[in-house]
């Protein structure tokens, strides 16, 4: 039989993906054994060349990590798409944005004034700014541009798995992996190395199915019961609007679920289905004690959306506002510099 | 004047490319290190609880995760005015330090010793861990992944995870440390000092034991004087959890000791309009571009720039290596740029027995790990954490309302510390290894990238932004902008 020929790619990313296959340790010289990696820029040195060269649907699985943020991005997401036949799209900056993904609240150009005009170390009196290009003494040289939001991998190119996490736990990798391998991979469209249901059916903490709390307290603010459910004692905690897979790991370190499996089986946006899970807790209140309460919650769209606003509804609505004609660069600009990073491709 | 690109540079973290110029004698101009990323972490920090820093900005780096996890929380303490328990600190440190012990071998076996154990001409196929395994054999390849594992499992048992662990929040740990739970952390730290003496010995073996990788060492290619930084306990010693930040200059004085709130009195940060990444410099010595000497205000916070800066380890066996390695060097300070391999093998050992310390420690199962933030604030605060990340000093500075909201944050990481000395490196490897009508081979090339990669660059975290692809291509343009020639990494002849 023929070994399978395996990718795996980074975009906008912060390399845990990565670290995250590298924990599976001798897991990976099984891997070794039935599949070739010919591509994997973290550890190999292949290049975007060897990948170009490759026949269409050459490689049967790529994992790919990281959010879609330049134009670079997006084209190593087509060429990949059209490269592999099955896409997987891997951890949570390429299923749902995640937490970079909260740039999209202000946009990049806020980034860049803050960064470079406005820090407190930042030495700038001339207000320089980076340029997409430079003319120096002996020549040109250039910079990419940023698109004015990031997407998901899925907001770009067909995707026919998500794997989920930030990053995902090595075990449900290699419990994927062993799908692929074994060639079981359920439905396209599935999530794979999941659990069933949420984050709450592998916590070990006590529920009792209401929230009776005067107010949200902050993390540091109390030192909660060991036993009983981080909401219930008005911590908030992701765990009933993430799917399960993780094994609880940050209940067990003793702080609530900040949500990075992502939304569960069925459900699109992630906050508004935390929100619906805490409001169901005050069942019996009036509207007005819910709302009193709920007003308690500090940063409510940065916590309920800490890691899927790129693959929420509100970043539809963000989308709908730009369409509208704001004076900034729109998804599909962002070249500039463009294919410049790959000699190859421009 | 023709053009050389690498783009994107390889084995590090993050994207990077270099332009090199090459006039008409085929002498390199000049060099050219940008950074073409940029993810702006400051500007999303703003209107998130400040408590929640050591979980965001962590999202930073996945190589690192557990340095920004730890500067975020001391600063997130000295917003709301908590000094964590004893014990607290202690947990903090002793789970930073395994970070920092199997960080260093990350770096050690993967990322840069290739060059090394490999060798820097070998066939790009075979300049990776596989090669190193092949070359050590497999019963030693067995012992790196067991050391890793053995990090892993500590952030695990006490932060949940190894890649963006949770520990840490303001005012000490959520989790304490159980008696079962000490007894294999003392398993684990007695490995990593054996795994830390074990590394010094391929050091030795390997690397010193090699008249081509000496003569590299030893020789003007990489080499720059410049001032040195690092975080030092009261003695002056090195530390990576907390201290003073202590500065030499390139003579070895003193310079500056500061605590790490005072940083802007001491370190500013120059914009170029060619990069993404900022320059910081020596306020003492001011930006003078990039230039080496007294009179630069460049300065490295490396693992060679922090034993330059410090005046010893904390521990005995690190201790005994900081000697053999000024011993062998020539005394202090050392500016041979790939001497921070050794420094930073030297600096493993000394997180394993710090590590192996904390780990012993008799009340390390005090329950009191934390205290709770009550009394309201009074309006706006703002606190500043430092730590060594294993790449540099690494700052975290916030700005909040009265509720510790984040209204402003800065950050200043490790590798940027470093942007100017990395980029002089790089000019002068290829000023020295290109040109007089030699050939570029891929060896030769590697040898350019070798100048980076001493650094550790992560420049994801530099840039608080997206780490890219790493494979290298050459691209040879002509003053016309003509393609003359593109050499990419495994075509062999080239």
């Amino acid at each position: 039989m023929d070994k399978l020929k395996l990718a795996v790619y980074w975009a906008a990313a912060c390399g845990g993906c990565d670290i995250a296959i590298v924990e599976l340790g001798e897991h990976l010289l099984e891997l070794a054994q039935v599949a070739d990696i010919v591509f994997w820029p973290a550890a190999m040195d292949f290049k975007v060349q060897d990948v170009e060269g490759y026949d269409d649907g050459f490689i049967d699985v790529t994992l790919f990590n990281g959010a879609i943020r330049t134009s670079e991005d997006a084209h190593i997401a087509e060429l990949l798409r059209r490269k592999s036949k099955v896409l997987v799209a891997f951890g949570s900056c390429a299923t749902e944005g995640c937490i970079p993904a909260l740039a999209n609240i202000k946009g990049a150009e806020h980034g860049l004034r803050r960064a470079f005009l406005e820090s407190p170390s930042t030495d700038n009196a001339d207000g320089v700014m980076p340029q997409t290009r430079f003319a120096m003494p002996e020549g040109e040289i250039t910079l990419p541009t940023m698109s004015r939001q990031l997407r998901t991998l899925e907001q770009v190119v067909p995707v026919d798995y998500e794997i989920r996490g930030c990053p995902p736990h090595y075990e449900q990798i290699w419990k994927a992996m062993t799908a692929v391998i074994e060639n079981k991979l359920p439905p396209r469209g599935s999530i794979l190395g999941v659990d069933t249901l949420t984050v709450c059916n592998q916590c070990p903490r006590t529920r009792e199915g209401k929230i009776r709390v005067e107010r949200f307290y902050r993390p540091h603010e109390i030192l909660p019961d060991p036993e009983q459910c981080f909401l219930e004692q008005g911590l908030i905690c992701a765990g009933p609007a993430t799917h399960a897979g993780c094994g609880a790991l940050c209940i067990n370190a003793e702080m609530p679920c900040r949500g990075c499996y992502g939304p569960p089986a069925g459900i699109a946006d992630q906050g508004a289905e935390l929100l619906d899970a805490i409001v169901s807790g005050f069942e019996g209140e009036s509207d007005e004690e819910i709302k009193r309460v709920l007003s308690t919650i500090v940063d409510p769209v940065g916590t309920l959306y800490r890691f899927s606003l790129a693959g929420s509804y509100l970043q539809e609505l963000r989308m709908d506002n730009e369409a509208s004609g704001l004076p900034v660069e729109s998804q599909s600009d962002g070249d500039g510099e463009g294919h410049d990073l790959h000699g190859s491709t421009g | 004047m023709k053009r050389i690109n690498i783009a994107p540079i390889t084995r590090l973290e993050g994207h990077g490319k270099i332009t090199l110029f090459v006039d008409d004698q085929g002498d390199v101009a000049n060099a050219y290190f940008q950074v073409p990323e940029f993810r702006g972490f400051e500007a999303f920090c703003e209107g998130r609880p400040v408590e929640e820093m050591p979980r965001i900005t962590q999202r930073i780096c996945g190589v690192c995760p557990t340095a920004h996890h730890m500067a975020a929380a001391k600063a997130a303490d000295a917003v709301y005015g908590l000094t964590p328990p004893i014990n607290g600190l202690r947990i903090r440190e002793l789970v930073y330090s395994a970070f920092c012990c199997g960080d260093h071998a990350t770096h050690f076996y993967i990322l840069g010793g290739p060059d090394f154990l490999v060798g820097p001409d070998a066939p790009a196929a075979e300049r990776n861990i596989l090669g190193i395994v092949a070359k050590v054999g497999a019963q030693a390849g067995k012992r790196v992944i067991r050391h890793l594992a053995e990090a892993h499992e500590v952030l695990s048992l006490l932060g949940g995870r190894f890649v963006h662990p949770v520990l840490a929040l303001p005012g000490g740990v959520a989790k304490a440390v159980t008696p079962e739970m000490q007894q294999r952390l003392i398993e684990i730290g007695e490995s990593a000092v054996e795994f830390g003496t074990f590394t010094m010995g391929i050091w030795r073996d390997a690397i010193l034991g090699n008249d081509q990788f000496r003569d590299m060492i030893m020789g003007q290619t990489y080499y720059h004087q410049t001032h040195s930084m690092g975080l030092v306990d009261e003695n002056n010693l090195v530390n990576f959890y907390d201290g003073h930040v202590r500065v030499v200059d390139v003579e070895g004085n003193e310079v500056a000791r500061y605590a790490p709130a005072d940083y802007r009195d001491h370190v500013a940060e120059h914009v170029e309009p060619w990069s993404y990444l900022k320059f910081p410099y020596l306020r003492k010595f001011g930006w003078k571009g990039l230039t080496d000497g007294m009179e630069s205000g460049i300065y490295r916070a490396t693992p060679l720039g922090r034993l330059n800066a410090a005046d010893g380890m904390a521990t005995p066996l690190a201790q005994e290596a900081y000697e053999e390695f000024y011993d062998y060097m020539g005394g202090k300070p050392v500016h041979a740029t790939l001497a921070t391999h050794w420094a930073r093998a030297i600096e493993l050992l000394y997180a394993a027995e710090r590590q192996l310390e904390l780990a012993k420690h008799p009340e390390l199962t005090d329950p009191n790990i934390r205290i709770i933030h009550e009394a309201a604030m009074g309006g706006p605060s703002e606190g500043i954490g430092t730590v060594e990340a294993p790449r540099g000093t690494l700052t975290h500075h916030y700005i909040t309302d009265e509720q510790g909201i984040v209204q402003k944050a800065n950050l200043i990481v490790g590798t940027t510390n470093n942007h100017g000395a990395i980029c002089m490196s790089i000019k002068k490897a290829a000023q020295e290894l290109i040109g007089g009508g030699r050939e570029i081979t891929q060896g030769l090339l590697n040898r350019v990238e070798m100048a980076f990669r001493a650094y550790d660059p992560c420049l994801g975290c530099a840039t608080h932004s997206l780490p890219g692809q790493m494979d290298l291509e050459v691209s040879v343009i002509g003053p016309d902008g003509e393609l003359m020639a593109r050499l990419v990494r495994d075509e062999p002849g080239v």
